[in-house]
């Protein structure tokens, strides 16, 4: 057993967070959100149906193999495990790469273009009828068409929804699920540095706030959160278990949630503002904690999974026990 | 990312659960928690079992008469021995998890002669003088006072919480040789043997109703100059050599019984109608997600001190703090699960919802890991 990162799996990781660096720094997120604010009803209040996927980075995207990288070599792709997607997804997460990146990656393959990033696909991955990046969707996953729906105004600038009816196709929950997982760890890792650079930077009382231990303390429960996420997410693609991916979720979940309120709450006022990063963490944190598995949902199938575990070593237990005194008075005999 | 175990590590853990099957029937019945000099008789009788059949101090070094085992098969030990019910490490925990590492790290090859193989063969009991009542996660604030006079050290002070003091043989203690120094230099490590005149050990009663723990007084008390381990002054650095081993790897086997706890209250939950109640049941699955990923977080810190030459790294103050806090919620909803049944002293669940208390103390308090986590890790300046 090593649990630790291939040497590839490291380099895999390099090249795509040198490659999100280069396109996707943030001047490329903060101009995003300006234009899709800009685009919206009320300046500076959320995402407007036009805040559409960028078609460029997309393409890029697919050239890099973001989508494909899963497709066997024959098919194109670069045939890498769930091991390598989620530390390609952990990046993306940390730079909050707008888009329906996870739909996009399962439909590579199934979808026409998915794979090159040519297509733009999502899927009705939350639960009720809102959906998110229909109008700038080629394709739903599996679904023959894309269905029409009423713009809806998003909480999240860059991730525009819909109210719309559909069905997310049976076979993807998981692997959903846990690359979302991913994503989130990648968010709750970023804020967690988001916030111990500001912490060291702004002095309050005439020292660096990250002096003090209320602070500190914020900072550390942040990373213990995110570092057991980040682990749960990788085992999880190693085993690929439905359990143990939706443990990754829902810790994923709230590393990513609580990471994002806390480092707000570490910037303070600032942390209120547009202009800070934080409140785009904290949204996009909150879209992803809705699609694919809920934790309560996620709560739910551990429950199950812990009683049929707990009830299959118990009749172990029980049948051991019954063969040793089976052996015992065999012996008496 | 391999989570797959190599077929000298499969076969490693197929010998060992084969030895425990053979040997656990013949253990004799374990005494009651106040009674010490049984404990000590029993604790003793695993540890010369575990050398008999060559377990012994697995993961020291061959040179210091362990097994050099890897990490990953200190981990499966850990995992097949507490999932068999094996005894706990117990009253051999100071001696195999502390003094005895430091010792083999630090001691001189007079002092690990001297010292190790006793741990070892089971035939000697070590605690741990460390703590004081002035002085416990702040350790570097001790006062005990050691007077070089001759070839020996004359100390006099007191240490508390000290687990195993009625009937250990020996006690890593740390003492203050230079009190002019900053308070982190001028410490000093001594092997105090525990029937020397001056010694006074007095039983400390826990919330949990038992004398789990001692204060020891010492009245200039000798010891030999030659059981000093380390320089004269130098303690500090012996001392953060053992603490990265208590956190390393010191709870890795009881996350495996957590989780056999988790599977206990599932069923009990599952048979006294409890289960349900949706609230509940979620509760007991969050907790089974959170002990799987902290059981994939020992095996993260196993592979990366495997990594960096068998030394755990600052991942464990993560773990502590994670684990620390998961284990009071576990049996938060262990008295859930009972009801009104929890208020019986008679359930054993009972007694560990109260020692689980202890854990966000014992060995540095979850303020001071965080501190640790926030410092070391993160970087964040030092402050108050």
């Amino acid at each position: 057993m090593d649990f630790r990162l291939t040497r590839d799996q490291r380099d895999v990781r390099a090249g795509v967070r040198a490659l999100l660096a280069g396109r996707y720094g943030r001047e490329a997120l903060r101009s995003d959100v300006e234009r899709a604010a800009g685009a919206g009803v009320e300046p500076g209040a959320g995402a407007a149906p036009g805040a559409g996927v960028d078609r460029s980075l997309w393409r890029e995207l697919g050239e890099a193999g973001f989508f494909s990288l899963r497709l066997p070599e024959s098919e194109g792709g670069a045939g890498l495990g769930l091991p390598e997607a989620v530390l390609v997804f952990e990046e993306a997460g940390r730079v909050l790469l707008p888009g329906p990146l996870v739909a996009t990656h399962l439909a590579a393959g199934v979808v026409p273009g998915a794979a090159s990033g040519a297509a733009v696909v999502t899927a009705f991955d939350l639960d009720g009828p809102l959906v998110a990046h229909l109008g700038g969707a080629d394709a739903v996953l599996g679904m023959p068409e894309v269905p029409a729906g009423v713009p809806v105004r998003s909480a999240d600038p860059l991730t525009p929804l819909w109210r719309a009816r559909g069905v997310l196709p049976a076979g993807y929950r998981d692997t959903g699920a846990l690359l979302t997982a991913a994503l989130q760890a990648g968010s709750a890792l970023r804020t967690v540095e988001l916030a111990v650079r500001y912490a060291g930077e702004r002095e309050q009382f005439g020292q660096p706030i990250g002096g003090f231990q209320a602070v500190k303390h914020l900072c550390s429960g942040m990373l213990v959160r995110a570092e057991v996420a980040r682990t749960a997410v990788y085992a999880a693609a190693v085993t690929g278990d439905s359990a143990e991916i939706a443990a990754a979720k829902m810790l994923a979940d709230g590393a990513a949630v609580r990471g994002a309120r806390d480092c707000l709450q570490v910037y303070g006022g600032m942390g209120f503002t547009w202009e800070a990063d934080v409140h785009l963490h904290l949204k996009r944190a909150w879209v992803r904690a809705e699609q694919w598995r809920t934790a309560a949902g996620a709560e739910e199938l551990l429950a199950e999974a812990l009683l049929t575990e707990a009830s299959a070593s118990a009749s172990a237990s029980a049948s051991a026990s019954a063969s040793a005194s089976a052996s015992a008075s065999a012996s008496a005999g | 990312m391999d989570l797959a175990y190599s077929e000298e590590e499969r076969d490693f853990r197929a010998r060992l659960r084969e030895w425990l099957v053979k040997v656990l029937p013949e253990l004799p019945p374990r005494p009651s928690p106040d009674d010490w000099p049984g404990r000590r008789a029993y604790d003793l009788g695993w540890q010369r079992r575990l050398y008999d059949a060559g377990y012994a101090g697995l993961h020291w070094p061959v040179d210091a008469g362990g097994r050099g085992a890897t990490p990953t098969q200190h981990l499966i030990f850990l995992e097949e021995t507490e999932r068999a019910g094996a005894p706990y490490v117990g009253a051999n925990f100071v001696g195999l998890l502390h003094a005895g590492p430091t010792i083999a790290a630090e001691g001189t090859p007079e002092q690990r002669a001297r010292w190790l193989p006793p741990v070892l063969r089971g035939d000697e009991v070590w605690c741990q003088g460390f703590s004081e009542p002035g002085a416990g996660s702040d350790l570097a604030s001790l006062r005990t006072r050691a007077v070089r006079d001759g070839d020996a050290y004359v100390v006099t002070g007191s240490k508390i919480w000290t687990s195993h003091a009625e009937v250990a043989d020996w006690c890593e203690l740390l003492v203050r040789t230079d009190p002019a120094a900053p308070k982190h230099r001028g410490i000093t490590w001594l092997a105090m043997p525990m029937d020397a005149p001056g010694v006074t050990v007095r039983p400390l009663r826990t919330l949990v109703g038992s004398a789990e723990f001692a204060e020891v007084f010492l009245d200039e008390v000798r010891v030999p100059a030659a059981n000093r381990v380390g320089a004269e002054n130098d303690g500090w650095r012996v001392t953060m050599v053992t603490l990265s081993f208590e956190r390393g790897t010191a709870f890795v086997g009881e996350v495996v019984a957590c989780r056999r706890t988790l599977g206990e209250l599932a069923r009990a939950a599952k048979a006294n109608g409890r289960w349900d109640d949706p609230v509940l049941r979620r509760r007991l699955g969050r907790l089974y997600g959170e002990f799987g990923a902290l059981w994939r977080l020992t095996q993260w810190n196993v592979s990366e001190a495997q990594g960096a030459g068998g030394v755990p790294g600052t991942g464990g103050s993560v773990f502590k703090l994670a684990y620390s806090h998961a284990r009071q919620e576990l049996y938060e909803a262990a008295a859930e699960v009972l009801g009104a049944q929890s208020l019986s002293l008679e359930e054993e669940w009972t007694a560990q919802r109260l020692s689980s208390l202890s854990y966000t103390i014992a060995a540095g308090t979850s303020q001071i890991q965080h501190n640790i986590v926030a410092e070391r890790i993160l970087g964040l300046p030092k402050g108050r």
